[in-house]
């Protein structure tokens, strides 16, 4: 008993050793634990309340309304509205084609969406949402609504589109916005704004859209949200409500805009109408057009073919894009740089035999009239587009002396219109020919660039701009599509100011005798009489036609018997009413023929509603069609370099 | 009267235990009612399961050790018999096979394995003489390796991982070989390898990611980030009851059950979690009590283990949730949402209860 006492005594205090050290373990684990609890709790507590905070939070962007465009009346040109937009995530779907399938049975899926969604797809990061389908009606936004669980990452959403309500109609002056890109990302970050971008998808691309993209968008608004593990958003802790960006007031009036564009009927072309006291401008036509819409929500390939390939090429800007040698157009600028120096004043005339030599060549520079015009000065020399007249002042006043005055009214130069991608032209000097083609300037070329060929090559917006600052005297305002900027909040609206961008100093009576001899283009005898006829206020104009192929030494040109892209283009510039203008304008016609009836007539339409409200009779255009039959005008042109003139330059 | 009838009711329950386990408890229905996102219904679950546990904790209480010395062998067989059922007819759910469905029940006999495991164990070693022989610890080992290769097998890495303490601490108790303990270790260390290749793909991973979680902040080491930021954001005082957001904006994971610590720890900070590594002292000193003062070798190494193994719970569970330990799936004792852990939890203390209330005075 004593031994099995004393067994159970030593058992119990070996039992009780070995549990001790164990008590000693459980202590010194839970040591660890608190130790380790200080760590993460006291330590490192800011550190993961940050991570915890992050977690919580996240900034949600307000995307800004994008501001109105309006005509000068307050026509809506772009605006925005609210459309159901389907879009899938396509990082959070694993087989994007057996959604769409399943997607198609409940919203129409038609293969140009497909084809757009895939576009858009390569266009777009993957964890971006991208539309499917687009303006889902009711019924459609209903019926996916109740199926929505069944599509992990494939959303309605409410989106603003932009939406341009007159469709083709100054598109080129509108523009339109699309889906930012790569490209537009950098520009974006370079102008230190992209910030401002979270959470918008679009930004202007071209027109006053891209132009006045600063002013459009707006400024971006942000939420505090907290959100859950699914990132779904609980509440809303703090708002920043965005700004809405400004509307832009055009000084085009859209009404004169689709009667110049329909004036164009389906031929090519630019009209650019300025007001010269101002340099608003009026209207801008480039034809064929197309439609913005179309681009909004990205565009589908097919239509992106129809467009881009066509021969017509309707995305180019033709009146700031397109450049065309001015031919009769140049003469009067020619001659104002003659009058001003001190050349050709009146009682200066010629005895016309129907061509030019150069001294000591038998190289004949032949007038579009064979035979000749007989005695010109230079009023006439203008009123009939006298050739051989300019011929000789050119030579005579020198290559450096020409360009160098008619660069005052914008040739050569960019004219500062509100659109990007203006092209500023070419105004050929010797310098210039050595550096493009490194050969020396040859004294015939120099001929004809009085009568606006050779390398000479103006925009429509140029020929508009130079028209408009000789209607005004020498003083250059710079044109704009734009006149106010209004706040869309308070409706607060600001003046674009308006800019003198030059002042020739041009004499009065050099000026009245450029402006006499355009004035007498629309009189009888003039080569643009049809124009002016029963106008019932007086028109200053010149016709023109630019050459689009060379033609032989001994060729003659006949419109007939040449391809239809390869006839001369017509050009037409004018202002009125003469004595007072309000309205300058440039019309080119590609392929149209004679300036005087082919051009002049849409700009005596334009011309006719601005001045008077008069709309044109349907059947004008029959009419102008029937008056083509050669009358004394046009200009017809011969080129003896050994360079071919330039062709058109519609490449982009 | 009736206070008699009460006292006769409560006669085998130890109210120093009996109180630190309800206030324990009462912590954990409230983290309980935060972790689950304020679901009452959720909360009355777990008081069903509280009920029960109870129901069956008193009733281990008023089983006297002596008796359960008796029952220990045939459990520790209908374990066995069980988890061999299981891996031949059990069924699998989330890739395990754990359950064994018997009628309208269905039971996990690695659980009973867990009480039936220290009881086999303690009973084998009081009935050696003397100073138990190199030979008892083989026999030892070997009765603990069958069950516990059959429960990995299952595989449920948190259960073996118990089970195996409850037996290695009856080992260590009954007085193993210091030198062999130090042996095993250099063994264990040897053998690790080899180990590692016997792990499943998903439990290699669960340690790799614990080494480094951020290696898959997505994936398996989301649980750990989100359990890391749930504690560390708590700070000293945490953010209050039902305040925590990383509870109550889902973004911890299993917040009710293996996870329900961090929520615990977001919402009471540094503070709280003292408090509460204070109340499990409380229960594990006051099993270090009872186990030194039980009467018979039988009783010692059974309390001594069901205290331990009760620690080994908290302390691997709060280690895994705090990122010091990889993600074994063991739930925190008496917190933790769930109805079986619970009840083997409970029944063990039942056991603690009734080895302390059945004793006899012995004169020294």
């Amino acid at each position: 008993m004593r031994a099995e006492l004393k067994n159970f005594q030593h058992e119990q205090y070996y039992f009780r050793l070995r549990l001790g050290f164990t008590a000693l373990v459980v202590l010194v684990l839970f040591g660890t634990l608190a130790f380790r609890f200080s760590y993460l709790q006291i330590k490192q507590f800011n550190h993961y309340q940050t991570l915890a905070e992050k977690n919580r939070i996240s900034l949600v962007p307000i995307v800004p309304n994008r501001g109105l465009i309006l005509d000068r009346n307050g026509v809506i040109l772009a605006h925005n509205f609210f459309v159901y937009t389907l879009e899938i995530t396509p990082s959070k779907i694993k087989d994007i084609e057996a959604t769409i399938a399943e997607v198609s049975k409940l919203v129409e899926v038609s293969s140009l969406d497909r084809k757009r969604f895939n576009k858009l797809r390569e266009e777009s990061r993957n964890f971006e949402s991208v539309p499917i389908r687009t303006h889902l009606n009711e019924v459609e936004a209903a019926s996916f609504a109740v199926n929505h669980y069944r599509f992990p990452g494939v959303e309605i959403k409410s989106r603003l589109y932009r939406h341009y309500p007159l469709g083709k109609l100054g598109a080129h002056i509108v523009g339109y916005i699309g889906r930012i890109n790569d490209k537009d990302l950098l520009s974006l970050e370079q102008d230190g704004v992209l910030s401002n971008y979270k959470g918008s998808d679009h930004v202007g691309k071209s027109g006053v859209e891209q132009f006045y993209e600063s002013q459009l968008h707006g400024t971006t608004g942000f939420q505090q949200v907290e959100t859950d593990a699914d990132g779904r958003a609980v509440r809303v802790l703090t708002s920043n409500a965005p700004v809405p960006g400004d509307n832009l007031i055009l000084s085009v009036d859209s009404k004169l805009q689709e009667i110049a564009e329909t004036a164009f009927g389906e031929r090519r072309g630019a009209l650019v109408a300025i007001n010269p006291k101002t340099g608003e401008v009026l209207s801008y036509v480039s034809q064929p057009t197309f439609d913005p819409n179309l681009f909004v929500d990205g565009i589908d390939v097919d239509n992106w073919k129809l467009l881009n390939e066509s021969l017509d090429k309707p995305l180019i800007n033709r009146p700031i894009r397109g450049v065309y040698p001015p031919g009769s157009t140049f003469k009067p600028f020619v001659a104002m740089a003659g009058l001003e120096s001190d050349k050709r004043i009146p009682p200066f005339a010629i005895q016309d035999a129907g061509y030019f030599s150069l001294p000591n060549s038998t190289h004949r520079y032949r007038d579009w009239k064979p035979g000749g015009h007989g005695l010109v000065d230079m009023q006439r020399a203008i009123t009939i587009s006298c050739d051989t007249f300019f011929y000789g002042l050119a030579l005579e006043l020198g290559i450096d002396r020409l360009t160098g005055f008619v660069r005052h009214f914008g040739f050569g130069d960019k004219t500062g219109i509100d659109i990007q991608g203006e092209n500023g032209g070419l105004l050929p000097t010797p310098d210039w020919k050595m550096r493009r083609f490194k050969q020396p300037w040859y004294q015939g070329e120099t001929v004809i660039v009085g009568i606006g060929q050779g390398y000479t090559l103006t925009t429509p917006m140029q020929l508009a701009y130079a028209t408009a600052t000789l209607a005004n005297d020498g003083v250059a305002m710079r044109p704009h599509l734009v006149t106010h900027i209004q706040k869309a909040i308070t409706n607060e609206s600001q003046a674009i100011p308006l800019i003198a961008q030059d002042r020739i100093p041009l004499k009065p009576e050099n000026i009245a005798i450029v402006k006499q001899g355009m004035l007498d283009v629309t009189l009888p005898g003039g080569t643009a009489a049809s124009v002016g006829a029963n106008a019932g206020y007086s028109i200053a104009a010149k016709t023109g036609t630019a050459q689009v192929i060379g033609i032989k030494q001994n060729a003659k040109y006949n419109a007939d018997t040449i391809d239809e892209r390869h006839r001369d283009h017509a050009l037409f510039i004018a202002y009125a009413p003469a004595e007072d203008p309000t309205i300058a304008l440039a019309v080119i016609v590609e392929n149209g023929g004679h300036g005087g009836s082919a051009a002049g007539p849409i700009a005596r339409k334009v011309m006719d509603y601005y001045l008077l409200g008069k709309l044109p009779t349907p059947d004008a255009k029959t009419e102008d069609k029937k008056a083509a039959v050669k009358p004394a005008d046009g200009t017809g042109v011969s080129i003896t370099t050994s360079q071919p003139a330039p062709e058109e330059e519609l490449h982009d | 009267m009736i206070s008699k009838l009460l006292q006769h009711i409560f006669k085998h329950i130890d109210s120093f235990l009996m109180v630190c386990l309800f206030f324990t408890l009462m912590v954990g229905l409230f983290v309980l009612y935060s972790a689950s996102g304020q679901n009452l219904s959720r909360v009355y679950a777990q008081g069903i399961n509280i009920a029960v546990a109870f129901g069956l904790m008193w009733a281990a209480a008023n089983i006297a050790p002596n008796q359960l010395e008796r029952i220990a062998m045939p459990l520790y067989l209908l374990g066995v018999v069980l988890l061999i059922s299981v891996a031949l007819f059990g069924h699998i759910s989330h890739g395990a096979q754990r359950w064994l469905d018997i009628g309208p029940i269905k039971i996990q006999p690695s659980e009973i394995m867990r009480i039936a495991m220290p009881m086999m164990l303690a009973f084998y070693f009081s009935k050696q003489e003397g100073k138990p022989m190199m030979a008892d610890f083989a026999i030892g080992a070997l009765l603990l390796a069958v069950p516990v290769a059959l429960i990995m097998k299952q595989p449920d890495l948190g259960t073996s991982l118990l089970v195996v303490a409850s037996g290695f601490y009856i080992l260590f108790l009954a007085g193993l070989n210091w030198k062999f303990l130090l042996g095993g270790a250099v063994a264990f260390a040897a053998l690790t390898p080899v180990f590692w290749s016997m792990l499943h793909d998903y439990q290699r991973r669960r340690i790799e990611i614990l080494i480094d979680p951020t290696q898959d902040p997505l994936g398996s080491g989301y649980h750990t980030i989100q359990a890391m930021i749930a504690i560390g954001s708590g700070g000293m005082a945490g953010k209050g009851w039902l305040n925590g957001t990383q509870t109550q904006l889902d973004f911890l994971p299993e917040r009710t059950t293996d996870f329900i610590f961090a929520v615990f720890s977001e919402e009471f900070g540094f503070m709280g979690n003292l408090l509460l590594l204070g109340l499990f002292s409380l229960i594990i000193m006051r099993g270090f009590v009872i186990a030194s003062q039980a009467q018979s070798t039988f009783a010692r190494l059974l309390a001594g283990s069901i205290t331990l193994t009760f620690f080994t719970y908290v302390f691997v569970n709060m280690g895994m949730v705090s990122g010091i330990l990889p993600i074994v799936g063991v739930p925190l004792p008496l917190i933790s949402y769930g109805g079986t852990s619970m009840v083997t939890i409970c029944v063990s203390f039942g056991i603690l209860m009734s080895i302390q209330t059945h004793k006899k005075l012995v004169a020294t």
